[in-house]
């Protein structure tokens, strides 16, 4: 088991072996962010309350939903980085960083642009809003860091400590809306007394875990797509960047 | 202890140490992060006296009166309820029996409230599927 995942783990391996899974998460991105902006903005119904506004929610809430989980992506593999100080575990937290900032930042910006027309305001300070916005700051930070050091070695250990710390965020932004009283509302999807009975009408629920998996998929061909080049970058010195660059891609 | 289980033990402990100051900083300023009070809290004297604050409930049945743009309205937490004046533009979902956060001061027992949010629950429906809902709940 630990001699394939070294294997595995290699990464002239991870270079070829990335190659080919990307379309098997590219294609199936295209094909279910099709299928459910279509189903959420055609044919899903309007909302009883709030009309065609919440719509935005096909976009949103999955956004909010990565800006989370690339961030827990950040923490493991920076924790795995720093036990087993294994290279891909490093590059993978280091690539992933920007795509959830910029998640991060599509769930504050559609938020905003939902929350001016039905709670009357751009933003507040309440809770929610308050800790997704601290989530921002804390992929910039760890962005900054992880760029502030010549060493690559020491940039991953100081940046996976600031991302380890900051995992205290996640259950601030998850609970924030049954913690402390809020202007955002209360949890749709995630909460284990809704699976019975979900709080989203089925004829919506149903795009929005299809954006959702999309979503993922997305974050998924995007990361592979990224540590591929920095493998390259990292690994300029050896033989087998050298023979990728003199004679081709196997 | 090997060098590997030395980094795991720390790694450990960096978790636990900030879980725990998350925790005790999360206690020391929960009253700081309630976005707004209740009306019982009001009542209860947990909202700041003679200065601005937030209150939030449900706009009550029938307690609604334009005058331009002036409105009056009674905001309730099916306990305690506080009349409320305000002049200016209300958000689109603003209507009776809707939940709103709105912010200003008390004078002589009425909130004159510079601002009025409306907050919505989490539950989304088609518009059939909530008069259905309404229907039975009456019945």
């Amino acid at each position: 088991m630990w001699k394939w995942i070294q294997a595995f783990a290699s990464p002239q391996n991870f270079y070829y072996t990335a190659k080919k899974i990307i379309p098997w998460f590219l294609y199936p991105f295209i094909a279910l962010s099709l299928v459910g902006l279509y189903w959420g903005l055609v044919i899903a119904p309007v909302d009883y309350q709030q009309g065609e506004s919440y719509r935005i929610m096909f976009i949103h809430v999955p956004s909010a939903w990565m800006s989370m989980f690339i961030y827990l992506v950040l923490a493991i593999s920076g924790g795995i980085g720093l036990i087993w100080q294994i290279k891909l575990a490093n590059v993978v937290a280091k690539v992933s960083a920007p795509i959830g900032a910029a998640f991060t930042f599509l769930a504050l910006v559609t938020g905003a642009v939902w929350g001016k027309p039905m709670w009357g305001t751009w933003w507040v300070w309440d809770a929610r809003l308050t800790s997704e916005l601290i989530l921002l700051f804390l992929y910039l930070a760890y962005m900054s860091l992880n760029n502030a050091f010549d060493n690559p070695k020491t940039a991953s250990k100081a940046s996976s400590i600031l991302a380890i710390v900051g995992l205290i965020n996640l259950p601030v932004i998850h609970y924030s809306v049954n913690w402390w009283n809020t202007l955002h509302q209360g949890a749709s999807v995630s909460s284990i007394e809704k699976i019975s009975q979900p709080a989203i009408h089925s004829d919506m629920l149903i795009p929005l875990v299809i954006m959702g998996i999309a979503f993922k998929l997305l974050y998924g061909a995007l990361m592979l797509m990224r540590a591929r080049d920095e493998l390259l970058i990292r690994e300029q010195n050896s033989r087998w960047v050298k023979g990728v660059i003199m004679e081709g891609e196997k | 202890m090997t060098k590997r289980q030395n980094r795991m033990t720390l790694v450990a402990l960096l978790v636990a140490g900030v879980s725990l100051a998350g925790y005790l900083g999360l206690q020391a300023f929960n009253e700081n992060l309630l976005y707004f009070f209740s009306p019982t809290d009001v009542v209860d004297g947990k909202a700041p006296k003679g200065k601005s604050f937030r209150l939030g409930g449900l706009v009550a049945k029938n307690s609604v009166k334009r005058d331009g743009l002036k409105v009056n309205f009674d905001v309730t937490d099916n306990a305690n309820t506080f009349s409320i004046e305000y002049v200016g533009i209300l958000p689109d979902l603003f209507r009776e029996e809707q939940g709103i956060i709105t912010t200003g001061s008390l004078v002589n027992g009425t909130f004159i409230a510079t601002e009025v949010l409306a907050k919505h629950d989490e539950n989304y429906m088609p518009p059939e599927v909530a008069d259905a809902l309404k229907k039975s709940s009456n019945k």
